[in-house]
């Protein structure tokens, strides 16, 4: 071995680095050779041939076309070692990014150490283990802290007017004494004093009384949101009871209160079974792990409230007792049950040769998109206001978010990626509505995971703080914010007010399999072509152009001021001039040529060349013997004798 | 016959008219021999021309003396008009039932269209076969133009001028005519310049279990071959489905009297299994009280996104096998009017840039279903509201406009026209103005003379003003074979075909132009720094010039 570095320009900046540009080294602990790694989607084993090394953060394959295929750890979900085959041993890789690789190791002792290693590597126990930890951006430390302040929660609320005369900042979590999985800063209605707050977060499961969670100045209407009530139907607090009231008092030009249920109804039955006058105690029901219940003050009467009582049925409520609480129940299942779904989608879709009808039933069966509508309708439901366009915008609904995000890499949980699933499909109906793109979504899922950022580490703020993430940790955003050109939607229009508030269509036909998000390493399966980038392109390109004719512009001012002083002296050799275009063409023409370069990236068709054809394998194999039937699946074709 | 006599209640006012995203509309109902019309008096803003042949079936229901009336049209639109009245209603049920299912064509409206625009060019000569061949004969000599079917009476579904083997004289032709199914003896669909392969395409041949053979028809095929060269078979039927046909006098090509050729099955559907996926996927797509397992579960036992991959699985192995192995294809099914078509121009838009202008395609359409003898008239006699079930209604062109939707997506910057000028084809196919897809082959549009007495709806696309909302304002040249993938994951509902009239697509339409606002502007800098450019040439020139001068 004559060296451990791997010199590279231009480490994986897509995926992992989003900003290093900077030449860096890698030590490599392992490097095996004559490694395969095999097409997924092939049926005939197609395969690269090339190194593989690893290091301390990354596995890292290079072909013999010197591509490079970086693989963080973190990344990792699962490593699995198939039995021995002729060619080797063969390695598969799952992530959490849905990238799938399958390696052939020749020796069954390297694939062994790789194997260990990796388990090793991809499980980090402690916090301080992770890549966030070790992570040097080369930035220094104002930076840093500029990162960390990007954004602000109570920024975000002043932007919504909170503090305000009904709603206040509580100072009852500043050191976590109330609840731990809450952020220091709470905002409570005014009416609420602490007794009533500390009554009502032990009536919560965890603590989690409800507290602001949005606030939506035009209809001074409030999205709240806490954990179930703990003590069953039987019991009362008068203290959570009170803040409910409080809560509705605090929305003055609203009647009506909407308590919404993000667990299906059919969870609920047995419960509702044993107690018949539900309506006597106000409940705030929510699933313990599905953090995202939220009580809702109605800003559309009459039309929530046909719903609302078409969704409780009879009997879930006695006006009498409450005329103005209303209850919603929205069928999303647990955490365990979105786990599997997804599980299984992916499992569907990584079949070889697969048909349409067993794509179709496999996408019913795993019941993914069915999640993915609840959690649309439900969001609709809850407020037509929740989905609004500058709410979402650059980052912003993270600082909301971050607050209650289950980041932690060992807690593996989908319920995220379906945050993102829900936003792209408002994207795909509203394409000129946000500001961002789709390669921000994908972005942000796979920092979710990188484990690069202290972003998403720890469960809460409290173990963000002990963590002390801020101080030895990055923040993902100004990454992203440097990078924004990229993740900006060149349809966006941000002048325009339809967009306030989106009206999602929820009917089933809307959802699609989003291909770009759980294939997104199969390049095969998509478009070659993007309209996308070559918007954005013309975007770029246009305001290149822009700049390039004021430029223009200035220096023809400036050439006919002092054309203006020499003609006056000049004149009749200006009219033959002006008379004789016919002599300048030749040399005009040859400056339009360099006109700004079109991107041929952008331009190259994949699949058009031979190295990545996907229908080569039949050709090569059609000379070998006399087959009787020769099947095309999946791209690639085959022969079966 | 009169229109007059079908014609029951000619005029009824005071009825409401129900579409999807529009508000209501109140107004005139006025039938016509062709047309029905609504148009509310206070504006003329708010008409509805709907043409009679675009009905596929309609309802009626009473609510006292309201009628309703459901018209389900071709295009899957479905629209509702409230009628006052329940005789005047019935009246104009039975009037709408009898014109929109007229029997004899020389009665449809592209009979007595008379155009509101000048013609500037004559769609009806726009694509001659001679003109097509001169392209091919600066390239090769091995082929020739035959006018054996000038008459349609070698083979009736042919056009009567073919192109086939130089060698191959007419009489041989004769002797592989009766060889084949319905009179389709091989003939060229395509040459491939970059390597001189060819697709050819045909019917069955007539081996029947006796194993004929038909010594002529071996020549024809291997006088397709250059020497030492061997070729595929593409038959569009399964292997089992193949040797049915053998009972019924049909077959196909045995190895032992084809060394050359490797025979390949792919089982492309045809007939009624098309047209009940087609049925089932629109109501699917119109029910829209659906949860979403069953969305899903209707998606998929319709079959449609099936039969779209079974069709550019195909057409993609023909293309590999002309392209990348180098060989020459010869496509068949049954009789060659249907899958054989959908294969060999499929291809064609993969393999050649030409197909993918809007000329070229246009071209495609009049060489490789019109003149080939696609039974328009029968596969688009009725569409996806159809109650009828006739064996030889099929959406064939349809899928065929579908598979290319799904090439389009995956290769937006590489065709000339948008998904509109797809959308317009496929409404024209079933329902038009123009003489282009009556009738079932170009014998029969001959005999109905429908160069004479109809327009051609190419000379309408083609002029400047309509061409316009046809153009893709991305399109770029793309000189390379375009594969597309075929895996499920990749293939797509055509939403603005399937969901059309079941969504608004405001946002989706405002997004599109604002596309290409960006590329209009984009075209306004560069001329205009062209300009700058100039200009400030010129001064500077001149500049020169004068600081030399003195």
């Amino acid at each position: 071995m004559l060296s451990t570095h791997i010199s590279l320009e231009d480490t994986p900046t897509l995926y992992s680095a989003p900003s290093s540009s900077t030449k860096r080294s890698y030590i490599w602990r392992l490097k095996v050779e004559q490694v395969k790694l095999l097409d997924r989607f092939s049926t005939s084993n197609k395969s690269l041939t090339g190194t593989l090394y690893l290091t301390a953060t990354h596995l890292l394959f290079i072909d013999s076309l010197q591509k490079e295929t970086w693989i963080l750890h973190h990344h990792i979900a699962a490593v699995e070692k198939l039995a021995l085959t002729t060619a080797g041993c063969p390695l598969v890789i799952q992530c959490k990014n849905f990238r799938i690789v399958h390696f052939i190791v020749p020796r069954e002792r390297d694939c062994h150490d790789i194997y260990n290693s990796l388990l090793q590597l991809s499980r980090q126990a402690k916090y301080e283990d992770l890549y966030a930890f070790s992570y040097n951006p080369k930035q220094n430390e104002s930076e840093q802290i500029q990162g960390w302040q990007l954004i602000d929660l109570a920024e975000e609320y002043r932007r919504m007017d909170v503090p305000n005369l009904n709603w206040k900042l509580s100072d009852a979590n500043r050191d976590y004494k109330i609840c731990e999985t809450y952020p220091r800063d709470l905002y409570v209605p005014r009416a609420a004093n602490k007794p009533t707050i500390v009554g009502s977060s032990k009536f919560r499961s965890k603590g989690r009384f409800p507290v602001l969670s949005y606030y939506h100045q035009d209809k001074q209407a409030a999205i709240c949101r806490c954990s179930q009530p703990l003590s069953g139907f039987s019991a009362r607090c008068l203290e959570d009871e009170h803040m409910l009231q409080a809560i509705n008092k605090a929305n003055p030009s609203n009647r009506y209160m909407y308590v919404m249920d993000t667990r299906p109804k059919h969870r609920m039955q047995s419960w509702w079974a044993s107690k018949k006058d539900i309506g006597r105690i106000v409940v705030r029901i929510s699933s313990k792990i599905w953090r995202d219940e939220k009580i809702r003050e109605s800003d559309e009467k009459a039309r929530l409230n046909a719903m609302a009582n078409r969704a409780a049925g009879k009997g879930y409520e006695n006006e009498d007792n409450y005329s103005n609480i209303r209850f919603q129940f929205v069928g999303i299942e647990n955490i365990h049950v979105m786990r599997t779904s997804l599980q299984k989608l992916l499992e569907v879709n990584g079949t070889k040769g697969l048909s349409v009808s067993d794509f179709f039933s496999g996408l019913e069966s795993s019941g993914w998109l069915r999640h993915i509508k609840a959690v649309l309708d439900a969001a609709i439901f809850l407020a037509k206001v929740l989905i609004e366009k500058d709410w979402i915008s650059f980052g912003h609904k993270f600082s909301d978010r971050c607050g209650h995000l289950d980041g932690d890499p060992k807690e593996v949980s989908p319920v995220f990626t379906q945050f993102l699933e829900c936003v792209w499909h408002l994207t795909e109906q509203f394409p000129q509505a946000f500001e961002y793109n789709e390669a921000f979504l994908l972005q942000i899922h796979e920092h979710v995971h990188s484990c690069q950022f202290g972003n998403f580490l720890g469960n809460c703020q409290k173990e963000r703080e002990d963590l002390k993430l801020r101080e030895k940790t990055y923040s993902l955003w100004p990454f992203l914010l440097d990078d924004q050109e990229k993740y900006l939607n060149p349809f966006y229009t941000p002048s325009s007010q339809k967009f306030t508030v989106l009206e999602p269509n929820t009917v089933p036909f809307n959802f699609k399999f989003w291909r770009n998000m759980y294939h997104q390493f199969d390049r095969t399966l998509h478009p070659r072509q993007s309209v996308f980038k070559l918007i954005m392109n013309k975007n770029d390109q246009n305001k290149q152009l822009e700049k390039e004719i004021k430029e223009l512009e200035s220096k023809i001012k400036q050439q006919k001021t002092r054309h203006t002083d020499t003609v006056l002296t000049k004149e009749s050799l200006h009219c033959i001039h002006a008379d004789s275009p016919a002599l300048k063409p030749s040399l005009c023409f040859k400056k339009e040529q360099t006109l700004l370069p079109v991107n041929d990236a952008i331009r190259t068709i994949e699949g058009s060349n031979t190295a990545d054809n996907r229908y080569s394998e039949y050709a090569e194999e059609f000379s070998k013997t006399e087959p009787a039937v020769v099947s095309l699946e999946y791209g690639v074709a085959r022969m079966t004798c | 016959m009169e229109f007059a006599e079908l014609i029951k209640t000619p005029r009824v006012d005071n009825v409401v008219l129900h579409r999807p995203f529009y508000p209501a509309v109140e107004g005139t109902l006025c039938l016509t021999g062709h047309h029905l019309i609504l148009s509310s008096r206070q504006d003329n803003t708010e008409e509805l021309w709907l043409l009679h042949s675009n009905i596929d079936s309609i309802e009626k229901r009473f609510v006292g003396s309201l009628g309703t009336i459901i018209i389900k049209c071709k295009d899957l639109r479905i629209i509702q008009l409230d009628i006052p009245g329940m005789e005047e209603c019935l009246n104009i049920a039975s009037s709408i039932e009898a014109l929109s299912t007229l029997d004899s064509i020389t009665l449809m409206y592209p009979f007595f269209y008379r155009p509101m625009f000048e013609v500037v060019e004559d769609g009806w000569h726009t694509f001659l076969p001679e003109r097509e061949f001169k392209l091919l004969s600066s390239v090769t000599k091995e082929w020739r133009l035959s006018y054996i079917n000038k008459d349609f009476s070698v083979c009736p579904s042919y056009p009567p001028i073919v192109t086939v083997p130089s060698c191959i004289d007419d009489e041989a032709l004769r002797k592989v005519a009766t060889f084949r199914h319905g009179g389709r003896f091989p003939v060229l669909s395509y040459y491939h310049e970059k390597n001189g392969m060819v697709m050819i395409r045909s019917s069955q041949p007539l081996t029947s279990t006796n194993g004929r053979r038909c010594k002529e028809d071996e020549q024809l095929i291997n006088a397709t071959l250059g020497p030492g060269k061997r070729g595929y078979i593409i038959d569009t039927r399964s292997l089992n489905v193949a040797q049915q046909a053998r009972a019924k006098g049909g077959g196909f090509e045995q190895e032992a009297h084809y060394p050359q050729w490797r025979r390949i099955h792919k089982s492309i559907e045809r007939y009624h299994i098309l047209q009940e996926s087609l049925i089932k996927l629109v109501e699917a797509c119109n029910d829209q009280s659906h949860n979403m397992d069953r969305w899903l579960s209707k998606l998929e036992a319709s079959n449609w996104l099936t039969h779209i991959k079974e069709i550019l699985t195909t057409a993609c192995l023909a293309v590999q096998c002309i392209d990348r192995e180098g060989a020459s294809v010869l496509i068949h099914g049954t009789e060659g009017t249907d899958s054989t078509l959908q294969v060999t121009s499929l291809a064609q838009i993969i393999l050649e840039p030409r197909c993918r202008t809007i000329r070229g395609f246009e071209a495609l359409i009049e060489r490789e279903w019109l003149q080939a003898g696609h039974p328009f008239q029968q596969r688009c006699a009725q569409s996806a509201y159809s109650n009828s079930k006739q064996k030889w209604e099929a959406p064939v062109f349809f899928l065929f406009l579908d598979c290319v939707w799904q090439i389009l997506r995956q290769f937006p910057c590489s065709f000339e026209f948008n998904e509109h000028f797809l959308i317009m084809l496929f409404e024209h196919s079933y329902a038009s103005q123009f003489g282009t897809f009556l009738g079932n082959n170009e014998s029969e549009r001959c005999k109905l003379k429908l160069q004479q007495k109809t327009m051609s709806l190419w000379s309408w696309v083609n002029r400047p003003s309509e061409l316009n909302k046809f153009i893709n304002p991305l399109f770029e040249a793309n000189s390379l074979v375009i594969w597309p993938s075929v895996a499920p994951q990749s293939l797509q509902l055509w939403e603005g075909v399937f969901l059309r009239w079941n969504r608004s697509s405001k946002y989706l339409d405002e997004a599109y132009d604002e596309m290409i606002n960006i590329i209009e502007y984009n075209k306004e800098l560069q001329a205009k720094v062209n300009t700058l450019r100039r200009q400030l040439a010129e001064l500077e020139t001149e500049d020169g010039g004068m600081q030399e001068s003195p």
